[in-house]
């Protein structure tokens, strides 16, 4: 039974790296090859780093296994993040099929100044007062 | 070794390929970073699944070593092209 846990974990767990690596080959731009990359990456490691803890069963390799999947889903949304954000500073390409951009109109990349759509001539020279929300 | 830790290498290595791939056409730095980031996904997959193989449980720390390389590796490529400003490979 436990065996059989472990060999499916391992397999699907390789499976779902392979679908992440059709998805960085097959998908149009940058955008949506970390979409693929970064969740599918992720869980195929988690699965083989369960299978790890499964086979050996000792406490330190468990608790490493258990580390190593807490680092990686720790890290993996900030370090997708962190790439994402680069890549729209760098102006890499949207794809063609792009419905919508909500950061181009209201977003300056030199500056980095990023407008609510909500400034007008009042809004700018109110003073902040007791009543406001904080 | 049973033929599930050989099929799971197999596909394992293809997807390294189909990684290297992208990182080798990728249009822009980003790409190739995103596709440097899944090589090092995949290997502490694959550092995982030889741990099992020949059962040494000390080949885990050499994939916590390898997560953690990748993530300083993402975050140091993603404050390189912040500072580079707009460009165009």
């Amino acid at each position: 039974m436990i065996e059989l846990l472990k060999e499916g974990f391992i397999l699907v767990g390789a499976i779902f790296m392979l679908l992440a690596a059709l998805g960085i080959v097959r998908l149009p731009d940058l955008l949506t090859r970390m979409h693929a990359t970064t969740k599918a990456a992720t869980l195929g490691a988690t699965l083989i780093m369960l299978a790890v803890a499964i086979h050996f069963a000792q406490v330190a390799v468990v608790a490493r296994a258990f580390g190593v999947i807490l680092f990686i889903m720790m890290t993996a949304p900030v370090a997708a993040h962190v790439i994402g954000r680069a890549g729209y500073f760098v102006g890499s390409k949207l794809w063609s099929g792009t419905l919508k951009d909500e950061l181009r109109p209201n977003y300056d990349p030199l500056t980095h100044e990023l407008k609510s759509g909500r400034e007008t001539e009042a809004n700018a020279r109110r003073e902040p007062q007791e009543t406001d929300p904080s | 070794m049973s033929i599930v830790i050989l099929l799971s290498l197999a596909l394992m290595s293809l997807a390294l390929c189909l990684a290297f791939v992208r990182l080798f056409r990728g249009p822009s730095l980003p790409d190739r970073v995103v596709a440097l980031e899944l090589f090092s996904s995949i290997l502490v997959g694959i550092i995982g699944v030889v741990a099992i193989a020949t059962d040494v449980p000390s080949l885990l720390d050499v994939a916590i070593v390898m997560a953690l390389m990748a993530f300083m590796a993402a975050i140091g490529f993603a404050r390189f092209l912040e500072r580079g400003g707009p460009r165009d490979d």
